[in-house]
């Protein structure tokens, strides 16, 4: 397919590729950072939300009689008031991927008659404060009978209890990818082996709980909504719709946002509910999510099983890769719920050159909290699949596991290299996708390297002190840089401050300064002259934001091409005053200096009329980093306790931007990549409640748990795919780390014929594959 | 009840609901929004002040507890226009993300470096295993700290 | 998650503390250190009318090492324990163990007395109570009394304590200095609840023979106990490592413990097994 060339701008840096501290830090350190309940108003009304205490029932009544004449209580909302407002109920569109087959699925805003997971929101109690609104609830008489529940994927699959009344029941949706023939080569391959695997469900588990702050202007009709993240325009788009309201008499303002990992920034239940209340009652409203409510409604992930099967040739050459696996989606689909399972089916060949392909999946709904993406979503999943998959032919052919991925990852000559074509891809811009550049064999040789993997093989699979010792890796790629677009405006004003206003959001990834590093190299002037707004809806007409690791590339092409729009319309205005022409202008560090001798400051030709252009940038490509890991692991086998004694990831990025925040990422994502290996878990029982409603349940990773991650950075092969030469890079750490844990313990277990293909592996549970319970 | 207590050096009286926690207290009749809370239940420690020197949870505090207390928040660290030697570092190394878990992690860390300047690198673990951040990994954080004990070494040899 | 409504009072002095506990109408819950009271409250797990603060009560926070033993206030925190010079070597035991409770900052307001009155199944400090044959002091309106540890701790975060008592004061036997001790704990990730863990000690003589074995269980799900039958089996044994492996083995299969998400029966009762081996590892090793 025909691929858009961009040289990457070579030119003398100052800023960016420099390791600069971060702007963001100032207020955050200092305690100054405003986060949504911190935005301060006059007159708040507070929310709590009660919410289903059963996964499967249909609701008979409400009583809130008694909860109203509770001093304090302002009012209790329900179903009925959504309806007077809005005519009907209004249900959550999909973001991405959307099917019409799901139109019958979609979650309603406001549970009316049926509720389908422990969560579901039922009605809003209003009051003076937090604890008076939760005590009302209290006061509630909820009366729901109960339904039979499916809890899990394969009850759900017998269809014996149905959440929805469309006939095509709990599984209405199947992603397939192909390429080549597979059937031909699973016929004659030298070698298969199949497999079946399991991971667990997580939760994004953001320290900031979610928050909606919510103020309704009368005088000019308008709804102020605080606490955007993520989406800004299209959650915008879609609440106005919802209340039947123009777009721009409706603000989504983006304050400092604690963590999204793709979950928080969808638009949810509360992102209706909230401004609807503060509409009907006229106030301002607030909601701030704890943490019980967080894990039992914000988007969960992961959640799926695979029976994978691999063919190669006799020397480890991967022929194809065939298999089917059902992604558990929780009770509705959500804005982004289709993405994993999507990208599990079309990214399960990874960095692997592999020619005959043949993968399904199928969504299943059951009755948990709805999921949606979780960094890498779909990718760690398939990391997991493809590389213990790759483990286990490497041992059952004989063949070293660094030279099987020696052999089978993509190289030069290999670049662009497609994925299968996804199906169904209705509005799916990247149905065909492919690797844009890079040599895998460097990452992957860069890694044995530093790791001393090849020094370290004497403890493969060996008792010492009582514990086994393995060691393991895993290749992977990283998609990034989603589309389809992003704006950046920038305004020079007579103050003289250069301000952009970016449709990139910040979930904490440091895009403030990264944006600002590149802006303040293409104008030549320090980053402490320039103003970086972003997210909020009053700053531009559209914008897209962050997810799918875009803000960057897309956002940092955006400010790219405004800076050139602006430069353009300085030589414009200088020229006349020099009087030469505008191709004689050359524009730097707050001058404008013709060749035929004379300057202007910038500030003069602004004098009067401010400059205001718009820059953007369109790409339907997505970039591909990609990289290496390696494990080394002792697991002790009377407690089934895993220590992760040394890890090494290396990922080429194309190009760092921030060395420093793109390294943060690195081991950031590498952590949390961990705790959802070895720690993380969200459990519930057959009927769906949920086991793990604390944090003292829910397990996620401290200080103390992997002290030893490391980190390398490349830039060998840049992107030709946007003027920075970047690669999305806020996943990567992540994806690897399951494949290459799996394998250390595997290999650690070697001696006792154990294969691990199923997550977490927390110590009981290797334990009880040890000891063959 | 009748509450009077020294937050950052000054004194702050009201009136406060027996229930009210000392973190809501801190954040919302007081305005000094830093102190965050994330879970409620004294896991997280996103919440930690200090008391009286000692770093506490302030989400497992009633606010009338700290009667006659003297309090220490984030805001009291530094001054408006520059950060403390412990911050920089925080910056320095990229010590944090989004933002949600680090005063958190700022007044714990100048709790354990002003009582133990010269602790190492396996105490200060031990010690921020009870903060827990989504975004940095640790690693960078326990570089930050390990940078700033000198800092705090040269007030103690003074 | 916030609490439900509550009257508070912070009396200054015991006398007053029992009486408002005895002549209150509905229910009463003392406060301690909190660490344990307030997840309960925030999460509404209990509703009380009032909440007694003992902060102000002189005289609960004393550490006493005599010649007959060592006596922990009630309000004795957790980071008091872990500075006090002497009480290491009076009850190296206890100090280990104490090391292990939860987190920094919760060690700064964490107490003997609140834990032990709460009586989770998985803490350190009832494990220690019973393991140590500690003896509490409760006082109450008609005066003082001792209770056993074991006597104490009825079943899980249920006690013998009378609703207008307080836990004022442990004491803990007199630690002869060559008594041999060891104390294991595992837990998911450091600070969490254990999810086994087992406090031994006993006395050596000088040919070898052990007498007086204390095994400690922490964790087993139900309340804190011994394993007696194991340490009948070991005293006046000389002990090695497969008599003491065989006998827990044996013992141990005879339990029942709890199963729960984090750990089944089974791997409970293995993690037991592992715990109590490394503890008399660390006992018999000791100089």
């Amino acid at each position: 397919m025909a691929q858009p060339i961009l040289k990457p701008i070579e030119r003398q840096r100052k800023n960016v590729g420099s390791p600069k501290e971060r702007v963001e830090d100032l207020r955050f350190l200092r305690g100054k950072g405003i986060y949504v309940d911190d935005v301060k108003k006059e007159d708040v009304l507070h929310v709590s939300i009660l919410r289903s205490p059963i996964a499967h029932g249909l609701i008979k009544s409400i009583q809130t009689d008694e909860a109203k004449k509770l001093p304090g209580v302002v009012a209790i909302l329900t179903a009925k008031d959504v309806v007077d407002l809005c005519g009907s109920v209004p249900l959550i569109p999909i973001r991405l991927h959307h099917n019409p087959i799901l139109d019958s699925y979609k979650q309603p805003v406001i549970a009316s008659d049926k509720v389908r997971f422990v969560g579901e929101a039922i009605a809003l109690v209003v009051a003076k404060t937090p604890a008076i609104a939760e005590d009302a609830m209290g006061l509630i008489e909820l009366d729901i009978e109960s339904l039979e529940v499916a809890a899990d994927i394969q009850t759900a699959l017998t269809n014996e209890v149905k959440l929805f009344s469309d006939p095509r029941g709990n599984s209405p949706l199947s992603y397939q990818s192909k390429k080549g023939n597979a059937q031909l080569v699973f016929d004659n391959a030298a070698y298969t082996r199949k497999e079946k695997f399991v991971i667990q469900r997580i939760s994004a588990m953001t320290m900031e709980t979610r928050g909606v702050l919510a103020q309704w202007k009368s005088e000019s009709q308008e709804l102020f909504v605080f606490g955007a993240a993520k989406v800004p325009f299209w959650n915008r788009a879609a609440l106005a719709n919802m209340l039947a309201m123009e777009k721009d008499h409706v603000q989504l303002i983006e304050n400092d946002v604690g963590g999204s990992f793709g979950a928080r920034g969808e638009f949810y239940t509360e992102d209706f509910l909230i401004p609807f209340a503060a509409k009907t009652l006229g106030a301002t409203i607030k909601w701030i999510e704890d943490r019980l409510e967080h894990l039992t409604s914000m988007n969960q992930a992961r959640d799926c099983d695979a029976q994978v099967e691999i063919a190669c040739d006799r020397e480890g050459r991967i022929l194809g890769f065939r298999g089917h696996m059902n992604y558990d989606l929780g009770a509705y689909p959500r804005t982004n719920g289709l993405v994993a399972p999507r990208n599990i089916t079309q990214f399960l060949t990874g960095p692997y050159k592999v020619e005959n392909v043949d993968i399904s999946c199928d969504i299943v709904f059951t009755n948990k909290t709805p999921s949606g993406t979780l960094r890498a979503p779909g990718r760690f999943e398939s990391n997991f699949f493809c590389e213990r998959l790759l483990e286990l032919a490497a041992k059952d052919l004989g063949i070293d596991p660094v030279e099987i991925r020696r052999k089978n990852v993509l190289t030069p000559r290999d670049m662009p290299y497609p994925f299968p074509t996804i199906s169904p891809s209705l509005i799916d811009h990247t149905a065909d996708t492919e690797c844009d550049s890079g040599d895998y064999r460097e990452t992957l040789e860069r890694c044995v390297k530093d790791f001393k993997w090849h020094e370290l093989q004497h403890l493969q699979g060996q008792m010492v002190d009582g514990v086994y010792h393995g060691l393991g890796l895993s290749c992977f790629i990283e998609g990034g840089s989603a589309g389809p677009r992003e704006n950046a405006k920038l305004r020079l004003d007579k103050d003289g401050l250069i301000t952009f206003s970016v449709g990139s959001t910040s979930v904490g990834q440091g895009v403030e300064t990264v944006l600002t590093q590149i802006a303040a190299d293409e104008l030549d002037i320090e980053m402490s002259d320039i103003v970086m707004l972003h997210g909020s809806t009053t700053l531009l007409h559209e914008g897209w934001g962050s997810y799918h690791s875009r803000s960057t590339v897309m956002g940092g092409s955006a400010v790219t091409n405004a800076t050139d729009l602006f430069k353009e319309e300085i030589r414009l205005r200088a020229s006349a005053v020099l009087k030469c022409d505008p191709s004689q202008v050359s524009v730097s560090a707050g001058l404008a200096t013709s060749s035929q001798g004379g300057s202007v400051s910038w500030n003069e030709l602004v004098n009067s009329t401010p400059i205001e252009v718009m820059g953007t940038f369109a790409s339907h490509h997505h970039t591909y980093a990609y990289g290496c890991a390696a494990a080394h692991v002792s697991v002790d086998p009377k407690t089934g306790r895993i220590k992760v004694l040394d890890y090494l990831v290396v990922e080429d990025v194309g190009r760092a931007i921030n060395p420093l925040t793109v390294h943060g990422q690195l081991v950031g994502g590498t952590v949390q990549g961990m705790s959802g290996t070895l720690l993380e878990h969200i459990v519930h029982d057959q009927q769906g409640q949920l086991l793990t409603g604390s944090l003292a349940d829910y397990l996620i990773a401290t200080a103390t748990d992997f002290p030893v991650i490391r980190a390398v950075v490349l830039e060998q092969h840049p992107s030709p795919l946007n003027p920075l030469g970047a690669k999305g890079a806020g996943e990567g750490g992540t994806i690897c780390v399951g494949g290459a844990i799996g394998n250390a313990v595997a290999n650690a277990l070697g001696s006792l014929n154990l294969e691990p293909t199923s997550l977490p592996l927390s110590p009981m549970r290797v334990w009880e594959m040890i000891h063959g319970v | 009840m009748q509450l009077k207590m020294t937050v950052n050096g000054k004194t702050f009286e009201a009136d406060v609901p027996s229930r009210l926690n000392l973190a809501d207290c801190i954040r919302h009749e007081m305005d000094l929004t830093g102190t965050h809370v994330a879970c409620e239940h004294g896991v997280c420690g996103a919440c930690t002040v200090l008391v009286n020197g000692e770093a506490v949870r302030s989400c497992l505090m009633l606010a009338v507890q700290a009667n006659g207390q003297s309090v220490l928040t984030v805001e009291g660290l530094s001054d408006d226009d520059e950060l403390s030697a412990l911050q920089a570092s925080f910056r320095k190394h990229n010590a944090l993300q989004c933002g949600f878990c680090t005063p958190g992690f700022i007044t714990t860390a100048h709790a354990l470096l002003t009582k133990e300047p010269h602790c190492d690198e396996d105490r200060i673990r031990e010690v921020l295993s009870g903060n827990l951040c989504r975004c940095t990994g640790y690693v960078p954080i326990v570089q930050a700290v390990l940078d700033a004990r000198v800092a705090y070494q040269q007030v103690g040899a003074q | 998650m916030k609490s439900t409504d509550f009257n508070y009072i912070s009396p200054t002095s015991l006398e007053e503390a029992i009486q408002i506990l005895d002549q209150h109408e509905g229910e009463v819950k003392i406060i301690s250190g909190g660490q344990s009271l307030m997840p309960i409250l925030n999460y509404r797990l209990a509703s009380p009318q009032l909440l007694v603060d003992l902060q102000a009560i002189p005289s609960l926070s004393q550490v006493s090492i005599t010649p007959s033993g060592t006596t922990l206030g009630a309000r004795v925190r957790w980071v008091d324990i872990e500075l006090h010079q002497g009480l290491r070597d009076a009850q190296p035991l206890l100090c280990a163990a104490i090391d292990h409770v939860a987190h920094y900052q919760i060690r700064n307001r964490g107490t003997v007395g609140g834990s032990l009155a709460h009586a989770d199944p998985a803490a350190e400090m009832p494990g220690l109570a019973v393991a140590l044959e500690g003896v509490l002091h409760l006082q109450g309106p008609q005066g003082l009394r001792h209770v056993k540890a074991v006597d104490f701790f009825l079943g899980q975060l249920s006690t013998s304590i009378a609703s207008n008592e307080i836990l004022v004061a442990i004491d803990l036997p007199f630690w002869p200095h060559d008594r041999r001790w060891g104390f294991t704990e595992f837990s998911r990730r450091k600070g969490d609840f254990a999810l086994a863990g087992a406090a031994v000690w006993f006395d050596l003589s000088a040919s070898g023979v052990a007498s007086n074995v204390h095994i400690g269980l922490i964790g087993t799900g139900e309340k804190p106990m011994r394993l007696v039958s194991a340490e009948a089996k070991l005293n006046d044994q000389i002990l090695s490592e497969t008599l003491i492996q065989n006998v827990t083995l044996d013992c141990l299969s005879a339990m029942s413990f709890q199963g729960d998400i984090h750990a089944s029966e089974k791997y409970r009762r293995a993690l037991m097994l592992e715990m109590i081996s490394k503890s008399f590892a660390q006992a018999l090793h000791h100089i």
